[in-house]
């Protein structure tokens, strides 16, 4: 449905203007509606959160702004655009305004290689898994810098502790990644989500698809800096963390990453673990394969993807908080060796099944 | 379309959304300035001293350990695309590999690089 509808864009384009203004305006199209999608994901993501974490503790949570409070992060969104940006007297304020933009680009460059649906997927390197997991941990750089730049006591402890933690726990969901690479035997997201049409990888890779599965949640989880891993920004400790010191909008950009970045985990675990836009289909039973198949494909992806965030959602307000030795010691005493021995497992796997 | 002119796309697609963002503020937000506005935050008190000072060993520690173990996922994902083809001699030659990098890790433990302290 996708590739057709670009398709159709690509022809009606080229009646109207030569091959270079056309590519010209398909680029700013794909910009806009990454841009919009971004934004407009974010604001629904914050909403959600915000109910379900107030159902959790028996809440009503956001209701005045329009019905059910639907509008109420839209008018959070106007809110934080009217607020003054402070100017920290001692702070590097290039380093400080350039915190922002490397956060929101790694995240924006990660969310544009997800495959959303079926022919709908702007960037598809063949190394895909590891296109994600290199601009992804560029996260890390914007938070060190931006908690460094700030040259506040809050913020350089809140980065600290949030890098420790980040690249700890990106070693994990790298592993868990390599686990499918090994069974799929490609790197590349459309191909990936294409093997999985007869049975989602998770089913499989057995038991070693299972583990990495789990462990991918959890280090993921971490990745974000919420839940039981949110040291970073401990509020009863550090105030905010690394951003303690940003106002306005600078801090809305913080803010949206780390919602995106919620989404983009969950999204990249759907997509390798639990079959991506394919529907669920079970060998043998072809009258159901068959009705599954009419649900359309973006509906699939949003609703594993949704799933994956409501279980993050439900260990975030579920838990309390971790210690740092806690966290360091779940990851490299625990989870670090699982990882090793569950690539090996994985390898004999695929290696024994020929 | 090539992947590469995309991915340029999608990254100044970020430095637009920021862009666009940052300057939505600047036009629109209040400007007012007083010598107490521009202090580090501090619960009321005036920061002592910078905060760019030294930190805990500890945080050093893993970063040198990520490194060891982030360069050997890279030369990993290699090896992951071809075990399908390779089949079991693909095992083996990782099982060294792998070993190693364990003794790696359980010597840092022995030596308690793994505890914060």
């Amino acid at each position: 449905m996708f590739s057709s509808l670009t398709q159709w864009i690509d022809s009606f384009l080229l009646r109207y203007m030569g091959e270079n203004w056309a590519l010209f305006v398909e680029f700013l199209l794909i910009g806009v509606s990454i841009m919009v999608a971004y934004a407009v994901l974010a604001l629904i993501l914050i909403l959600v959160e915000r109910k379900i974490c107030a159902y959790f503790q028996c809440r009503l949570g956001p209701n005045r702004v329009g019905p059910w409070g639907l509008f109420q992060t839209a008018a959070d969104m106007i809110k934080i655009v009217l607020k003054e940006l402070i100017r920290i007297n001692r702070a590097d304020h290039f380093l400080f305004r350039l915190a922002s933009f490397i956060v929101i680009v790694g995240s924006v460059c990660t969310f544009g290689a997800l495959p959303f649906a079926k022919g709908l997927q702007v960037i598809d390197f063949n190394i895909g898994v590891f296109y994600l997991l290199a601009i992804s941990s560029l996260g890390v750089v914007g938070i060190l810098l931006a908690g460094w730049s700030s040259n506040s006591k809050y913020t350089m402890i809140g980065a600290m502790r949030s890098g420790a933690q980040l690249i700890s726990y990106e070693l994990s969901c790298g592993m868990s990644l390599l686990c499918i690479v090994v069974l799929s035997g490609t790197m590349q997201l459309s191909e990936i989500v294409e093997m999985q049409r007869d049975s989602w990888f998770i089913f499989q890779g057995h038991v070693p698809a299972v583990i990495a599965f789990i462990i991918y949640l959890i280090a993921g989880h971490a990745e974000t800096n919420r839940g039981p891993f949110d040291l970073p920004e401990a509020e009863s400790e550090l105030t905010a963390g690394y951003h303690t010191e940003y106002s306005g909008i600078q801090f809305g950009f913080f803010y949206l990453a780390e919602y995106m970045n919620m989404f983009i985990i969950a999204a990249i675990a759907a997509t390798m673990f639990l079959g991506g836009w394919q529907p669920l289909h079970i060998s043998g039973w072809d009258t159901f394969n068959q009705v599954m198949d009419c649900i359309p494909s973006a509906i699939w992806f949003l609703g594993k993807t949704g799933f994956c965030i409501f279980l993050a959602l439900w260990v975030r307000w579920s838990f309390p908080r971790l210690r740092i030795d806690q966290l360091l010691r779940l990851e490299w005493k625990i989870l670090m060796p699982i990882c090793l021995v569950n690539i090996l497992l994985m390898a004999l796997l695929v290696a024994l099944r020929g | 379309m090539s992947n590469s002119a995309l991915f340029l796309v999608v990254f100044l697609t970020a430095l637009a959304l920021v862009g666009a963002a940052l300057l939505v503020a600047w036009l629109l937000a209040p400007r007012s300035w007083n010598a107490h506005k521009g202090q580090p935050y501090e619960c009321g008190i005036p920061t002592r001293g910078t905060s760019w000072m030294q930190f805990r060993v500890g945080y050093y520690l893993f970063a040198i350990l990520y490194l060891v173990f982030d360069v050997e996922t890279v030369l990993l994902f290699p090896w992951a695309v071809t075990v399908k083809d390779m089949g079991m001699q693909a095992v083996a030659c990782v099982l060294f590999f792998l070993v190693v990098l364990a003794l790696g890790l359980a010597y840092a433990w022995k030596k308690g690089a793994l505890i914060w302290k």
